[in-house]
């Protein structure tokens, strides 16, 4: 009994002893990534995985937004920013004056496909189109020379980017504050799958979904900007040449050439093995 | 002997703990769910909240109306209780009353291995079978309706409504079956006419307890009725439930928000409808012994 309790004195002691001296041995390193609430997904997953390489570097990805991850950057409050936009020009200005060098990585791509099922005779559609269907102001296929029947609009739930992307993007054509809404009835699907299962097996339905989920259960539908200018089907090709009207680029940005670790990280992500985490996250890898 | 009576004290106290602990389990949920929901109510005010017609909880502002979500849980709860009542309690007297001895055995497992179907699993194949089949039945746009759901909760309220309605049968003293039969009064008559009477209080609570099960019901309610915040006009159009809302939206929703208190207070709303049928169902049930 005795040796039993000293044997758990020494125990703990050993234990505390582990937890106070290893931050000190192992020099822990720091990154700070924040920003856009479509990438924190993809920068938790290249953070796992660059982890398990570099066991001694912490990595804390937040959201909020590209421009809180921006604001956060040009205060000095983080080493890295997602954004899913370019600096506006006001935030260079800032930049400018505080001394601070934004330096740009395209790291991948984000497309969105709109999806029918392959039977649906509509091949293309412009963004206008896309906007009355999914607000709920065209009901019938017929109205776009389709045959008489009910649309079934199906969207991602809300906490979706692909769902904040596609109602900025179309259903407000740019504005991210504008006052449209998609339906209320369009059905709410808890997944890209989901989406992808019932486009397959519902002649009616119309949805979206990152660009990895295409496959020939679907038939995807060319998008145009206008009536007039061309209808583009959403590919590596069209996404990277930016041509595809419901894509966008997603960046890193860090203050001047990265360094040390920050430096290892955007390799990292850019190294096929994070390329291939884009892939998985769904977003179009950049190389 | 001191040793003993120090003994039964300390299992004593032990054992009051362990009853006590539920109590405060619900008590801690409760207050949890006040503390964290009740800030929602700071930017809209309750009746907007429970009788607005639009949820977009993302936009700026939310708009942050419920009354969509309470429409479809008790449409999609009310088509799962006209579906499973008449049969559970059907399916209890058959069992009670007029199975043989064999096979009653055989259906009570099975009812038991119904109820241990995981929702999820339902959910699946719900999915798969049931709501391309609607769909082609009734012509409509799309499967993923209100009566899918339906469906799918009859199915996990069954085990329920038939195990305790056929306890409260079986509780019926038989000194009344006898005396019936001893009547003059055929079997069938002894049924409907003495049998359903002694046991109606249990029934009435099965029923209520069924509804209980179903109204909170997540998984596979999610996985077939569509999600469409819309204020339901029929049973065969897409809902969005109470549950599902939660389990859809909570995972994502950033803390302290108004959309994040929003959904705790949709928990609020949720524990006192459950709460109001868990305690009409004991009501029926006390009644039941008291006779």
């Amino acid at each position: 009994m005795k040796g039993l309790r000293r044997r758990m004195a020494w125990g703990t002691a050993g234990l505390l002893a582990m937890i106070v001296f290893t931050p000190a041995a192992g020099q822990v390193k720091t990154i700070q990534i924040k920003g856009s609430d479509t990438m924190v997904n993809l920068g938790q997953a290249w953070a796992e995985v660059f982890n398990k390489r570099h066991p001694n570097v912490n990595i804390a990805v937040t959201g909020g937004g590209s421009g809180t991850g921006i604001t956060a950057l040009l205060n000095g409050s983080c080493d890295i920013a997602e954004s899913s936009r370019l600096l506006e020009a006001k935030e260079i200005e800032k930049a400018k004056a505080k001394g601070i060098v934004p330096t740009e990585f395209k790291v991948a791509l984000d497309g969105i496909a709109v999806v029918v099922h392959p039977k649906n005779p509509l091949g293309k559609l412009t963004i206008d189109q896309l906007r009355e269907i999914f607000m709920g102001n065209i009901t019938d296929w017929k109205t776009l020379g389709g045959p008489k029947k009910a649309i079934v609009i199906l969207s991602r739930e809300f906490n979706s980017g692909t769902h904040i992307f596609f109602k900025e993007h179309v259903i407000r054509r740019g504005n991210p504050k504008g006052p449209e809404e998609f339906s209320p009835a369009a059905l709410l699907m808890p997944s890209s799958q989901a989406i992808a299962d019932e486009v397959a097996n519902n002649e009616n339905a119309i949805g979206y979904y990152g660009m990895g989920y295409i496959s020939a259960r679907q038939k995807v539908v060319a998008v145009a900007v206008e009536a007039k200018s061309p209808y583009v089907i959403p590919a590596l090709e069209s996404v990277r040449a930016n041509t595809y009207p419901i894509s966008r680029p997603l960046y890193l940005y860090t203050n001047g050439k990265p360094q040390g670790v920050i430096k290892d990280f955007v390799d990292f992500a850019f190294s096929p093995e994070g390329q291939d985490i884009v892939r998985k996250m769904d977003f179009v890898p950049i190389k | 002997m001191r040793l003993r009576t120090l003994k039964e004290f300390v299992i004593e106290k032990l054992v009051f703990l362990s009853g006590i602990a539920s109590i405060v389990f619900v008590a801690l949920i409760f207050i949890f769910l006040l503390k964290e929901g009740i800030s929602v109510f700071r930017e809209i005010a309750p009746g907007a909240f429970l009788g607005g017609k639009f949820w977009y909880p993302v936009s700026d502002p939310p708009k942050l109306g419920i009354l969509p979500l309470i429409l479809g849980s008790l449409l999609v709860t009310a088509g799962a209780i006209v579906l499973a009542v008449p049969l559970g309690i059907a399916a209890a007297f058959y069992i009670a009353e007029v199975a043989p001895r064999r096979l009653r055995d055989i259906l009570k497992s099975i009812i038991e291995i119904l109820a241990a179907i995981p929702s999820v699993v339902l959910g699946f194949i719900g999915m798969i079978t049931l709501v391309p089949y609607i769909k082609n039945i009734f012509g409509l746009p799309t499967g993923l309706t209100a009566a899918a759901g339906s469906i799918m909760l009859a199915f996990m309220a069954l085990p329920t409504i038939i195990s305790i309605s056929e306890d409260a049968i079986n509780a019926v003293p038989r000194e009344y079956k006898e005396g019936a039969l001893a009547l003059g009064a055929t079997h069938w008559q002894t049924l409907y006419r003495v049998i359903i009477h002694g046991a109606l209080p249990g029934i009435i609570a099965a029923a209520m307890l069924g509804i209980g099960r179903v109204f909170g019901e997540t998984m596979a309610v999610m996985m077939v009725t569509g999600n469409a915040a819309v204020i339901p006009k029929s049973l065969l159009r897409p809902v969005r439930t109470l549950t599902a809302t939660i389990a859809a939206e909570m995972g994502e929703a950033v803390r302290g928000s108004s959309h994040y208190s929003a959904l705790f207070a949709i928990g609020i709303v949720l524990f006192l409808i459950s709460f109001a049928i868990n305690v009409t169902a004991d009501a029926f049930l006390n009644r039941g012994k008291r006779k």
